[in-house]
């Protein structure tokens, strides 16, 4: 675990800035690029961009906030995964099956911070305006418009009235 | 020093409001302190596209995840429940659902039916006036007739039924089960003031309509009418007290982080059950070595909240999802005590109308129902507006080792000292919320849900903070009187929810309010002789 740590040191150190990850290293900025793409993958057949598509990438890098230190954490342990398996080769340049098996490890051993980077995914993948169209939202906040909501069938609750007073007299 | 004031309140939250909008008539001097700040509506998260990314930062629920300038920190490492609060002119009633449920007649006689716990000093008869009173300030939606409540009056139309509230119906219509519309915050017509609900869906963050009941726009404008001075971002460190036992008055932390005393006649202590056992504690002097109005020793124990179990489906038909309060309907089917079941006293169900696309997506993968890679959309599009659930709210007994003490090391930005709340479930909630799962999976499956997650206990669900200053007419086992006076400390009074002897399975934010008002009234009526 020190060497794996010391990986990580080294590597959330390394480099200069991505250009649009709201200051990650270059490095990790590949990183977060490939696991969100792992997370959620484009679909040509649903006509959906994946997450690491340039606009939604750069939204969810600029979104970490209070997670920054903990979606860097994550990147981090998958860059020293990556290391472990074959040294010197980060984590994006892996062939996609031993990628795959990295992931199911880290899914496995670190379930927090596996959560952590999928909810940061998420968060900004789902108000892209692209994906809330496919998904049949209209891209808008709900204020002030709102949405309709029916009455409903209020005759429904007849059968509740039949049954009478259900609540205890304490006397 | 501060000029002295008659009444000073600490706490802008739901019975801090109400109690100054109570005594406002009196004329007499009354001074808020709230460590927080107004809410402006254009400032809740339903104004833009980030609503539902809000609800997981800046408007989160927690307060050590929210990490505002006016949170304090709370170590609850020994809890497996999670805070639950807001800090600002409202208080807990900017993050609140809106569920507006009221305790039961029975739940203010739990030792008497049940043999557990301790009856309350008052019943729901000395309290009914007040809620009628309080569903009128706050403005409530509802639909008078409930079976589980004595006649309550209506003061406006409840919130639609909706496709999830007529598939909830349905089911449980189907099983003989008891369902009406909750009683909810939201108004259905224009109302005081607040514009009608036009269903943003993300209530609980805040309402950008308005539409929800929050006291900054219910009791607030009306006592601020009436001239009672509320001073915003002072956070309160300790009430003092003098020669005589008396409080005097307490110390702050203004805006500019200044120390500064404020003097007071009366003081009424309105920060919940985490918050004010926590200043009560803080104001421990020579004089009350183990805190202020703890002779009894319970001041910060038998903290409860109340246990949730979240019982989800998903389902071929549409839900209502995203759209509509998430209030919806509810039932107290399994409310009062049947011994037949194995544990006494019950629990409420709040049925949802559905989840928004980010809490889809979050809910699902953390379940295992949607995949990471290639089958990500496939299975997201099966449980996108076809995903609704319930949640069960126990009713929680309390327990002495259940407590909020004061952390040895943990400070807040003013550097006082930070509580720390220790909890663990007892027995009779878990067979209670084992008892809700089992009855929630029947009710899903009567619903036509093909599968079903559980998460119980709920740990970020500890919205409601009771019992930690309990009321009674035994100094030896309460701390303030029948009618919310400490019994040591002649004019000093608590109206929030540390007072409750017991938790009720309900939302205790009406309870809450009536209590403060009918407290009130109480120190009203006395006003000629109320400290003896």
């Amino acid at each position: 675990m020190s060497d794996r740590k010391t990986v990580i040191d080294v590597r959330i150190g390394a480099g200069a800035s991505g250009p649009a990850d709201a200051g990650l290293p270059n490095a990790l900025s590949r990183t977060l690029a490939c696991i969100v793409q792992m997370i959620i993958p484009a679909s040509q057949t649903a006509q959906l961009p994946g997450a690491d598509d340039p606009r939604i990438l750069a939204d969810i890098a600029a979104s970490l906030g209070r997670d920054r230190e903990r979606v860097l954490q994550a990147l981090a342990c998958l860059e020293a995964m990556a290391g472990e398996q074959q040294p010197g080769v980060l984590f994006d340049e892996l062939p996609g099956e031993i990628r795959d098996g990295i992931v199911t490890q880290f899914r496995a051993e670190q379930p927090a911070l596996a959560t952590v980077l999928a909810d940061a995914t998420v968060r900004c993948y789902y108000r892209d305006d692209r994906v809330m169209r496919a998904i049949g939202m209209q891209p808008r906040a709900p204020f002030p418009e709102g949405f309709a909501l029916e009455q409903g069938d209020w005759s429904l609750l007849e059968p509740v009235r039949a049954r009478g007073p259900i609540w205890r007299n304490p006397g | 020093m501060n000029d002295p004031v008659d009444v000073l309140i600490i706490g802008a939250g739901a019975s801090g409001a109400a109690v100054a909008w109570s005594l406002a008539e009196t004329r007499m001097r009354i001074l808020c302190l709230e460590q927080g700040d107004w809410v402006k509506s254009t400032d809740f998260p339903s104004n833009g596209r980030d609503w539902e990314t809000r609800q997981f930062t800046d408007f989160h629920i927690n307060p050590n995840r929210r990490g505002n300038a006016a949170d304090y920190p709370i170590n609850e490492d020994a809890s497996p429940i999670k805070v639950a609060n807001f800090n600002g002119v409202g208080g807990g009633t900017i993050l609140y659902a809106g569920h507006f449920p009221r305790m039961h007649p029975s739940d203010f006689r739990v030792r008497t039916l049940d043999g557990v716990a301790q009856d309350w000093p008052i019943d729901y008869q000395a309290l009914s006036a007040y809620f009628d009173l309080n569903d009128r300030m706050m403005g409530i939606s509802s639909l008078a007739g409930d079976p589980a409540y004595p006649p309550k009056p209506s003061v406006m139309p409840p919130l639609p039924l909706g496709k999830s509230g007529q598939m909830w119906a349905r089911a449980m219509n189907s099983l003989g089960w008891h369902w009406w519309p909750a009683d909810s915050a939201m108004a259905t017509q224009d109302y005081a003031g607040r514009a009608k609900c036009v269903n943003l869906g993300h209530c609980i963050a805040g309402c950008a309509q308005g539409a929800k009941a929050s006291t900054d726009l219910t009791y607030w404008p009306e006592a601020i009418r009436q001239r009672v001075e509320l001073r915003t971002r002072c956070r309160v460190r300790e009430i003092t007290t003098n020669e005589q036992g008396m409080a005097s008055g307490a110390i702050y932390y203004d805006a500019d982080g200044i120390e500064r005393f404020q003097p007071a006649e009366v003081v009424i202590l309105a920060c919940n059950g985490i918050g004010t056992p926590r200043i009560l504690l803080n104001s421990a002097s020579s004089r009350h070595p183990h805190g202020l109005s703890n002779s009894s020793g319970l001041v910060g124990k038998n903290l409860m909240f109340h246990p949730y179990a979240s019982i989800q489906g998903v389902f071929d038909q549409k839900v209502d999802g995203y759209r509509g309060p998430h209030i919806c309907v509810w039932s107290q089917q399994f409310y009062e005590t049947d011994a037949a079941r194995g544990f006494v006293r019950g629990y409420t169900y709040q049925f949802g109308r559905g989840r928004g696309p980010v809490l889809t997506a979050m809910s699902g993968i953390a379940t295992g129902l949607i995949p990471w890679g290639q089958g990500h959309h496939e299975a997201y599009r099966r449980l996108f507006e076809h995903t609704a659930g319930m949640l069960a709210i126990c009713e929680d007994l309390p327990e002495e080792h259940n407590c909020v003490t004061l952390d040895p090391d943990l400070t807040d930005a003013d550097g006082i000292p930070a509580p720390r709340i220790q909890y663990t479930l007892g027995d009779n909630s878990r067979k209670m919320l084992d008892h809700a799962v089992a009855r929630g999976r029947e009710i899903l499956a009567a619903a036509g849900a093909r599968e079903v997650y559980v998460e119980s206990p709920m740990a970020m669900a500890g919205w409601h903070l009771l019992g930690t200053a309990r009321m009674g007419t035994d100094p030896a086992t309460s701390v303030v009187n029948e009618w919310g006076r400490s019994h040591e400390v002649k004019n000093l009074f608590i109206v929030d929810g540390s007072i409750f002897v017991t938790s009720g399975g309900v939302n205790p934010t009406a309870t809450i309010q009536a209590l403060a008002l009918y407290i009130a009234d109480n120190i009203k009526r006395r006003l000629a002789n109320l400290f003896d």
